[in-house]
């Protein structure tokens, strides 16, 4: 088994310090990068998948050069090698320029799966995956909760939540599967595959490299703009209540009573 | 590339269906925003519906909007329905001047949302909180965890897809119903089709957590499935739905459609009481627009006492029986 991992470095929601520049673009620097927390769970996915069925895990990223070092962790779980699209031609990428770039850079590579993340934490898009399945002619299994290929039959079985439970959708190989936490909680690096990952192998790769234009990508080329940002309304003080079980059981009480919430 | 402009052309919704065929809320909220839209920006409004039998949910959907085309088309049903419902709509759009598309945000209608953005080579603005209208959707976002609002717009007048949040919209018919107009299939079918080979039911929960005026939600704090009795209790009580932290859902505790948070669901009811919630990032970006939050924590220090309209500072059991006691003698 092939998998190719798509994964993202975001800023870390738990550092809290996210920024955008003043026009509009993701300020890079304010925040220390992390991968992005949902596409940890289909790396994990793909680490178990190739522990049963042998194979290699190629993650993909398309990020600033720095990216390398968030790849790191995850070769530390266990990938085997990393590919950076990298270039500053692509600062203030929207997901049209993203899409063009994943494509092209999933068709220099050769793979039975590709999977991706539900959604990230910085954007909350969820919309990259399909269109990228979709430019590439790939089946597409979306919301995955679990995996089953059958690397004879060249086909894969997936578990997708569904509105009302679960659908069980089957599609020949090579596809494309957008993966939930369900997949599993994703492992902690152990300190061999820390060490190990330092000497595995990062392919950075440029816009040119890829056979793209570099005005078509990237923010000269971005079809959507940022117009504005500010400050979400800020919610009303927080009453703290101490007391006994009962008094605080009061409080709540006379709170949604006063709210017409009871 | 007139057609490629904005303008004054129609605000299309792409409608979600279940696999029964039924119409997604999420779908009656785009409808009614869409609509909002139109009035405002001297555009007109309509839906397409795109199911092996969309007569019913077409029916739904015209309570919205003055315009519903309804594409029967077999192969959504059986098959991944997103991937379908997407070929046949772009084909529909390809023959019109489209204002805008929009769609839900939830898992459907980003796969639909996604697959037009690459059959049509549009642009897209996703996750929407908020959008008018000026000249163009004009979009807000909340990113990162909601620390930040951004409004966004489609650049040189283009026109592109828009996913709208689920819960940002209140779904409101219109006067008077629109006219259904039936339009054949056009176009092929030429992604991979996706075949439904099962179909599993969960014994659904009592109130899906989406459309719940209350939620009552429990943490790590809860300590356990017999804990959940006490929240399921209170939940009762009150009408509310249950939720829960990722914690409680990894610990085994409660379903994962239960999940409310980053990797779980968005929700915004009009009270949310949170019991053993610490209120981190990962959790509150998923409630914090509730209309009033409650917590009931033993760390006064914990996060939540940051944005909670109420926190009573305590051990959850003593104050969670207090309230259940408080709640019954109300009557």
């Amino acid at each position: 088994m092939r998998i190719v991992v798509l994964t993202k470095p975001v800023p870390d929601p738990a550092a809290a310090a996210e920024r955008l520049t003043s026009d509009g673009r993701l300020d890079r620097t304010a925040s220390p990068a992390v991968i992005n927390g949902n596409d940890e769970y289909v790396l994990e996915a793909a680490l178990k998948l190739v522990e049963a069925h042998g194979g290699e895990v190629t993650l993909l990223s398309m990020a600033p050069p720095n990216g390398v070092e968030t790849m790191r962790k995850g070769l530390a779980m266990g990938a085997h090698r990393g590919v950076l699209v990298s270039d500053p031609a692509l600062v203030g990428s929207d997901q049209w320029s993203t899409i063009q770039v994943l494509v092209a850079a999933l068709g220099e590579l050769e793979y039975d799966l590709v999977l991706a993340g539900f959604d990230t934490s910085d954007g909350v898009g969820g919309v990259v995956g399909a269109a990228v399945a979709t430019r590439l002619k790939l089946p597409y299994l979306s919301s995955a909760a679990k995996i089953e290929p059958d690397p004879d039959k060249k086909t894969v079985r997936v578990r997708c939540i569904s509105p009302t439970g679960f659908d069980v959708l089957e599609a020949p190989m090579p596809a494309l599967i957008v993966g939930t936490q369900l997949l599993g909680e994703p492992r902690y690096p152990s300190l061999k595959g820390i060490m190990a990952a330092r000497s595995k192998e990062v392919v950075t790769r440029s816009v040119a490299d890829l056979g793209l234009d570099p005005r078509a990508v990237g923010g000269g080329a971005s079809r959507t703009k940022v117009t504005g940002q500010q400050k979400p309304l800020a919610r009303g003080a927080t009453q703290v209540v101490r007391g006994t079980p009962e008094e605080g059981a009061k409080s709540i009480v006379e709170l949604l009573a006063s709210r017409r919430l009871i | 590339m007139a057609a490629d402009k904005a303008g004054a052309g129609t605000i299309w919704v792409v409608a979600e269906t279940g696999a029964d065929g039924a119409l997604a809320k999420s779908s009656t909220e785009v409808a009614t925003l869409a609509r909002t839209l139109a009035e405002a920006g001297g555009a007109s409004a309509a839906g397409i519906v795109v199911a092996a039998d969309p007569k019913a949910a077409a029916d739904e959907l015209a309570g919205y909007l003055p315009r519903v085309v309804a594409i029967a088309e077999p192969a959504a049903d059986g098959n991944a329905w997103a991937q379908v419902a997407a070929q046949r709509v772009a084909a529909f759009l390809a023959g019109e001047s489209p204002a805008a598309v929009l769609t839900g945000a939830g898992p459907d209608g980003r796969d639909v949302a996604g697959t037009l953005v690459a059959l049509l080579e549009r642009p897209v603005l996703v996750n929407a909180t908020a959008v008018t209208w000026d000249g163009g959707p004009s979009v807000e976002m909340s990113v990162f965890g909601g620390k930040l609002v951004t409004t966004s717009a489609f650049a040189d007048g283009e026109w592109g897809i828009v996913t709208v949040r689920p819960n940002v919209v209140t779904a409101e018919k219109a006067g008077s119903a629109g006219k259904v107009e039936a339009a054949k299939a056009s176009g092929e079918l030429d992604l991979p089709t996706v075949k439904v080979v099962d179909r599993i039911e969960e014994a659904a929960g009592t109130l899906p957590i989406e459309e719940a005026r209350i939620i009552v939600a429990g943490g790590r704090g809860v300590g356990g499935e017999d804990g959940f009795k006490l929240v399921e209790e209170i939940a009762g009580e009150l009408g509310a739905a249950v939720g829960a932290t990722r914690a409680a859902v990894d610990s085994g505790w409660i379903p994962y459609a239960q999940q409310i948070g980053q990797t779980g669901k968005i929700v915004k009811p009009q009270l949310y009481l949170a019991l053993g919630i610490s209120g981190a990032i990962q959790h509150k970006v998923g409630m914090q627009t509730a209309g009033t939050i409650v917590g009931v924590n033993r760390d006064p220090d914990a996060p939540i006492a940051e944005f909670a309209d109420l926190v009573v500072v305590g051990d959850l059991f003593e104050v969670g029986k207090a309230l259940l006691a408080e709640l019954r003698s109300r009557g």
